[in-house]
């Protein structure tokens, strides 16, 4: 089965050039034009649209299993081939934890047939707790890459050495390719009342804070851990200035760390909360302008290595308690591209570095994730239209909640097609599975 | 007006309105029977989510004298903490058919949230650390009433300042008002950013004392200590209570003021309780006052309230 796509504008290291890209089977076999397209092949005519390597995510919550009610891998990866993805990463903040071989399987079981390529990550410790290491070689040796506690923090510095020594003997089992560990930056002790962000907005609320310091005091502990240890350590949702001000530091002192924020933490700022409605929290929770603004300084200068949507459904009614009470996220597969392209003013280029290459990397998937729309590479690819404007709206995307805080915004850019191992799954921006 | 949620919503004019309004309350108070028909055929629920006595017998007396009928909800005895959301809760109590919802709840901004799902008027009597309108403005009335002048008053507010709905209210209110708030309490007790709110901050009450008009005094709560925001209720009382010693430095036209329950021997010496410039009892019988006026603002406007 053969696929063509007529006439669009392809994203590549050296501009953008408009050409037809041949596909059969799961890979591009050609990229030009007058190419010799079979009869059978479905053409789709994409003059005027751009075509990316698919994105992939490196931190999204799936909920399945245990919470089917808020999501289950089928909606999240069809929400997620909607946004452009082809590869997700599910968190394992589930229930039970993916912390055990036997879960990875399940999730991997689950996700066969889905929208888009789901991979499990694993926990770093048996259920999250922070107290006990999970089998991580046996995960490593069926696949496992990244291991985070999702949503939490691992608090003690005793642990968390621990975890870093033993990944870095993994190796043999990866053949060479490091165990990414990926850590929620969180000092409990520091924020652990707070619901919102500590600053002039929670004190006119009154509302407990999470301040600065809860980050960045465990993002300093874990590079300096880093440094002791030699372990590759990844810094999820990075929501402060100081915080990319740390990454920095370390990159410029030769640290192999990498880091991702989410686009909900440079398109909104905790002003947002002042309505109080729980829709707007989340966890790190939304910032300053001033954090914003250094969070984009990040994303331009090559700080901070992806954009990474921490997709966090949550059942309506649960946003429905008071703000303290309600759980913290947000929905972000299907608004992440339009938001990164309408906040950001990037090149292509650099956008799909941080969308697909850089977090196919550190997911360990670029053998078949974030290549270049090249012949000779896996047909992994979104298609999107950049002149689309759209109106977000929570309750018509594919997730089983609704709680994005997008609703009601006027969004640039459209994702229409999205090819996944060839086939396509989003076809004229409607799933097809 | 729909709601009074905080201070802030509604401005000057809206609490010179309330404070005027007030008045003619008042007369009514003294009247040998206290009780007029305005808000008569009209249905007033009391939603207090965290247990309040004081402010709620407050506004039930306030809702009858005004003929109203009062219809309790408490948490204790519903399904609050069965995990139904709060906007089923308030939605299966407007559905038997309410006209105003007082709400007090533990989270900051609930009754926000209530009042954008509810029909009916809501009243906010107090919400987590955010706001406690009714009490700002029943303080704004005691001060009004002893004839002082807002322009310029000298507002010293004392103790917990992170954690006071009480606090946050009254800043809004006094300073809309035109008296200069001076915010004093140790840095543990002052929220983060301080500077977001319309005061100036000190952490010395003697240095302030000899300048204020009016002491405000906040309860302080035991379970500062195990939070390690104070060392002890002792060393509290000694850098941050009204002792005899701090009074003789008040000047003596000052007003001492406090939202009760007062603790004696923590923010106030037993000995100056009795103290002829302390308006605590004024404080509350205004309590009633003042939300009878908010009532009849609040449901009266918005269904053509009765004569008084």
């Amino acid at each position: 089965m053969s696929t063509v796509l007529t006439g669009g504008s392809i994203a590549g290291p050296n501009g953008v050039e408009i050409a037809d890209v041949l596909i059969t089977g799961n890979s591009i076999v050609a990229v030009g034009t007058d190419l010799p397209i079979p009869e059978a092949a479905r053409r789709i005519d994409a003059s005027g649209l751009i075509i990316v390597p698919g994105l992939v995510d490196i931190n999204a919550s799936l909920r399945e299993p245990g919470n089917e009610e808020a999501e289950t891998i089928e909606t999240g990866a069809r929400g997620a081939a909607l946004g452009g993805y082809t590869a997700v990463v599910a968190m394992p903040n589930t229930s039970p934890t993916i912390d055990s071989t036997s879960v990875v399987r399940d999730v991997l079981a689950l996700a066969e047939g889905a929208s888009c390529e789901v991979l499990p990550a694993a926990a770093m410790t048996v259920g999250r707790n922070g107290e006990l290491l999970t089998p991580m070689g046996e995960l490593a040796s069926i696949g496992v890459r990244i291991f985070t506690d999702a949503g939490r923090g691992v608090q003690d510095p005793a642990m968390m050495r621990s975890i870093m020594e033993y990944a870095t003997g993994l190796e043999a089992v990866t053949n060479g390719v490091p165990i990414v560990l990926a850590q929620h930056c969180e000092v409990d002790a520091l924020s652990q009342h707070g619901h919102m962000h500590e600053g002039e907005w929670s004190t006119r609320l009154g509302m407990a804070g999470q301040p600065v310091i809860a980050e960045t005091l465990m993002m300093q502990r874990d590079i300096a851990l880093a440094e002791l240890t030699g372990a590759r350590i990844h810094f999820q949702h990075v929501s402060t200035a100081a915080g990319v001000e740390i990454i920095r530091r370390a990159k410029r002192d030769g640290l192999a760390i990498s880091a991702e924020v989410a686009p909900h933490h440079f398109a909104l700022i905790d002003e947002a909360c002042k309505g109080y409605d729980p829709v707007f929290k989340v966890n790190p929770p939304l910032r300053t302008p001033d954090d914003v603004a250094a969070i984009k300084d990040g994303l331009s200068d090559g700080t901070i290595d992806c954009i990474a949507t921490d997709h966090s459904p949550h059942e309506p009614h649960t946003k429905e308690f008071p703000f303290d009470h309600a759980p913290a996220g947000m929905l972000g597969f299907e608004t992440a591209l339009s938001v990164a392209m309408g906040e950001l003013d990037l090149p292509l280029m650099r956008l799909v570095e941080l969308m697909s290459i850089r977090p196919a990397e550190i997911a360990g998937i670029s053998d078949r994730h974030g290549q270049l729309v090249a012949a000779g590479n896996r047909a992994n690819l979104a298609v999107i239209d950049p002149e689309a404007t759209w109106v977000a709206d929570g309750a018509a995307m594919a997730s089983r909640s609704q709680n994005s805080p997008f609703t009601g915004r006027e969004m640039k850019a459209r994702v229409m097609y999205t090819i996944v191992e060839g086939e396509i799954t989003v076809d004229k921006g409607e799933a097809t599975k | 007006m729909k709601d009074l949620l905080t201070i802030a919503d509604l401005g000057k004019d809206g609490i010179d309105e309330i404070m005027v309004t007030a008045d003619a309350m008042a007369e009514v108070s003294a009247r040998p029977i206290p009780k007029v028909p305005a808000l008569r055929g009209k249905t007033v629920a009391s939603m207090f989510f965290e247990d309040s006595t004081r402010t709620r017998t407050s506004f039930e007396t306030a809702a009858k004298r005004l003929s109203a009928d009062v219809l309790n909800f408490s948490a204790s005895s519903s399904s609050v903490n069965k995990g139904e959301s709060l906007r089923d809760t308030v939605e299966t109590i407007e559905a038997m058919g309410v006209d105003a919802i007082i709400v007090r709840h533990r989270s900051s901004g609930a009754p926000r949230q209530v009042a954008q799902w509810a029909k009916a008027s809501v009243l906010n009597a107090g919400d987590g650390w955010h706001a406690h309108p009714t009490q700002a403005l029943l303080d704004a009335y005691t001060i009004r009433d002893e004839g002082r002048d807002f322009d310029g008053l000298n507002v010293a507010i004392v103790g917990d300042i992170s954690h006071s709905r009480v606090a946050r209210s009254n800043i809004e209110a006094f300073s809309t008002l035109g008296a200069n708030v001076t915010l004093v309490a140790p840095p543990t007790l002052l929220p983060p950013h301080v500077e977001a709110l319309e005061a100036s901050v000190s952490h010395s009450l003697d240095a302030v004392l000899p300048e204020t008009d009016v002491l405000y005094l906040l309860r302080m709560q035991h379970e500062r200590m195990d939070q390690a925001l104070v060392p002890s209720l002792h060393e509290y009382h000694r850098s941050f209570g009204l002792t005899p010693d701090r009074a003789k430095q008040l000047p003596a036209s000052a007003l001492i003021m406090h939202p009760g329950p007062m603790n004696r021997g923590i923010e106030i010496s037993p000995e100056v309780i009795d103290d002829s410039r302390v308006r605590v009892l004024n404080q509350v019988a205004n309590g009633v006052t003042v939300r009878m006026a908010v009532l009849y603002l609040v449901v009266g406007s918005n269904s053509g309230g009765g004569a008084l």
